[in-house]
């Protein structure tokens, strides 16, 4: 197996060559607006806009960075993002996995309806949800321990994570039910075989199956969550619990807004999604081909 | 167990499904969002496909969109992601290059929108000397459009990569070395054998691009709120939801409509999924 695995990559070697090229072609290109957009960040607003952006530059420098990490108060908004973030993406992928589980695996009657159900949930714009979302949370009650002090579902954020939750898991679900269909039943079979329970085979054998899946998963919710502000801005009315990209509105001015100060905050907001990818991106990277074919 | 079935479900109906289904209900109502809810049958929708100036500009731009991202961007994605799929040098920097815009915000899109589309400051315009009559690549209503498909298939292929290459990476080894052995080449080995057992993670696929294409917002919104050309469903739905008019019947009449035309593609899925069943 390995000397069949070698033998084709030496003698295809001038095919691999022109697919290095195409592929870092392509890879610089899809680089250069946000390089660019990085070098915008490190020149001062008057020396563009006069230059414009495709220029060499006088002046480069850090400053824009720490002013707008020390005007848009974003380690405040960072801890605050976090704290919609993170139990956002865990619930939502602990939920979506078993739920695509029992559908997938265990063919729980109504199963497909489900798929349906969760699947046409995110066809819709999220701002069709939010005039009866803004009026249901405000009639559900919170214990004060839990939200104070409006007391009710609105202004907390346990509503916001739970709308993220419900509606992320719903394109979840049917994402990782489509990859467990793709997962060959006889490893689950064989598992119902040994006498494994339900869990077991969801902890042990789906899950580690689907692990690309979940790695690609994890990194697109994180991001999204992590980006999203409209849920934030509709469901809650403390300005000091908004999420980070709303802090970015700090850095705009009354009549006039340095668009490169913008930039840079803007950069500094989207430094924790770029980490979670690289974190996560071993999961899909090496992914099953390694585990699997040996052995 | 029933719990943790339960749950999801419960969350889903609850503050999905619920919300989108008391939003169908208002539709035929003439809400301001603080008033009497006063019923006035399908007149919003009348008005809608009548006298609503922007509404049939907007359907012809979702639909350029779906069709964009359908024959464009997803296939593209798809095309990266086979060629990523193998052991070589370099996959992690292309995989990086390919995905970074998918995880940025609408801040730095539309930071860079400017950055390159801009008449007078832009990148595109000096890059193909266009300084002296200068494009107005976002202001001018007959080009704009393309200038931010440019932008949106530029994050959509990053994102269809990551997750084909994730159904890529379950694909059993074995079947491609077998159809090595039988002499078929790389195109071959996948379109015929890659690609038909890869068939839910193809659903999976077209069910994202429907769903770029109809609920498609987020770019335009940084770019110019959706107007001169940029219009889309979704953001005549939110101007007059969340807007100052705050006209809720008409906003979520037109959600209704555009909820119509997505459950129009899920049932074509639904079809496949039952189709594929039966065999």
């Amino acid at each position: 197996m390995t000397a069949l695995a070698s033998r084709p990559s030496r003698r295809r070697r001038p095919a691999r060559i022109v697919l290095h090229i195409f592929l870092w072609a392509i890879a610089v290109g899809w680089l250069v607006p946000l390089l660019l957009a990085l070098y915008a960040a490190l020149r001062p607003y008057a020396e563009t806009a006069e230059l414009g952006y495709f220029s060499w530059p006088r002046d480069l420098s850090l400053h824009y960075f720490s002013e707008a990490w020390r005007r848009g108060g974003l380690p405040k908004y960072y801890r605050n993002t976090m704290v919609i973030t993170v139990p956002a993406v865990l619930t939502t992928l602990f939920f979506s996995s078993f739920v695509a589980f029992l559908i997938a695996r265990r063919r729980v009657p109504g199963g497909k309806f489900l798929l349906v159900l969760f699947a046409a949930g995110n066809l819709l714009p999220q701002q069709v949800l939010a005039t009866p979302l803004y009026v249901l949370y405000k009639e559900i009650p919170l214990p004060w321990w839990m939200n104070w002090p409006s007391e009710s579902l609105f202004d907390s954020y346990w509503g916001v994570i739970a709308i993220h939750v419900a509606f992320q898991t719903g394109f979840c679900v049917f994402v990782l039910a489509n990859y467990m269909n793709t997962v060959p039943a006889e490893l689950v079979e064989a598992a119902i075989v040994d006498g494994a329970g339900v869990w077991k085979q969801y902890w042990h054998v789906i899950l580690p199956l689907v692990r690309p899946a979940l790695g690609a998963l994890g990194t697109l919710e994180f991001a999204w969550i992590y980006n999203d502000f409209f849920w934030a801005v509709i469901l809650m009315s403390t300005g000091d619990k908004f999420p980070v990209t709303t802090a970015l509105n700090n850095l705009r001015g009354e009549y006039f807004t340095d668009y490169n100060l913008l930039a840079a905050g803007s950069l500094l907001v989207a430094f924790p999604t770029v980490l979670v990818f690289f974190i996560l991106q071993r999961q899909f990277i090496a992914g099953l081909t390694l585990g699997s074919s040996k052995g | 167990m029933g719990l943790l079935l339960g749950l999801p479900v419960l969350l889903d109906l609850a503050l999905v499904w619920g919300p989108a289904l008391a939003s169908v209900g208002l539709s035929f109502t003439s809400w301001d969002g603080i008033g009497e809810i006063t019923p006035v049958g399908g007149q919003n929708y009348h008005n809608a496909v009548t006298i609503y100036p922007p509404f049939w500009p907007a359907v012809r731009h979702n639909l350029l969109w779906l069709a964009f991202l359908g024959l464009i961007a997803t296939p593209f994605g798809m095309l990266m992601a086979a060629l990523l799929d193998r052991q070589m040098r370099w996959t992690r920097f292309y995989q990086t290059a390919l995905y970074l815009p998918v995880v940025l915000s609408l801040a730095v899109i539309g930071f860079i929108a400017q950055l390159i589309y801009s008449r007078d400051y832009g990148v595109l315009n000096s890059v193909i000397g266009r300084t002296d009559e200068p494009i107005d690549w976002i202001g001018d209503p007959a080009i704009n459009l393309w200038a931010v498909l440019a932008l949106v298939g530029w994050r959509h292929v990053g994102y269809v990569m990551l997750l084909y290459l994730a159904g890529l990476k379950a694909v059993d080894p074995g079947l491609k070395e077998a159809a090595a052995l039988d002499g078929a080449n790389e195109p071959q080995t996948f379109f015929r054998v890659v690609f038909p057992v890869l068939r839910p993670v193809n659903i999976i696929i077209f069910v994202i691009t429907v769903i770029e294409g109809l609920r498609a917002f987020d770019v335009v919104y940084a770019i110019n709120r959706g107007r001169n050309g940029l219009e889309l469903l979704s953001v005549l739905i939110t101007d007059n939801i969340i807007g100052e008019a705050s006209r809720v019947g008409f906003g979520s009449a037109l959600a209704a409509i555009l909820l119509a035309i997505s459950l129009g593609f899920v049932v074509t899925y639904l079809v496949q999924v039952l189709r594929g069943d039966r065999s």
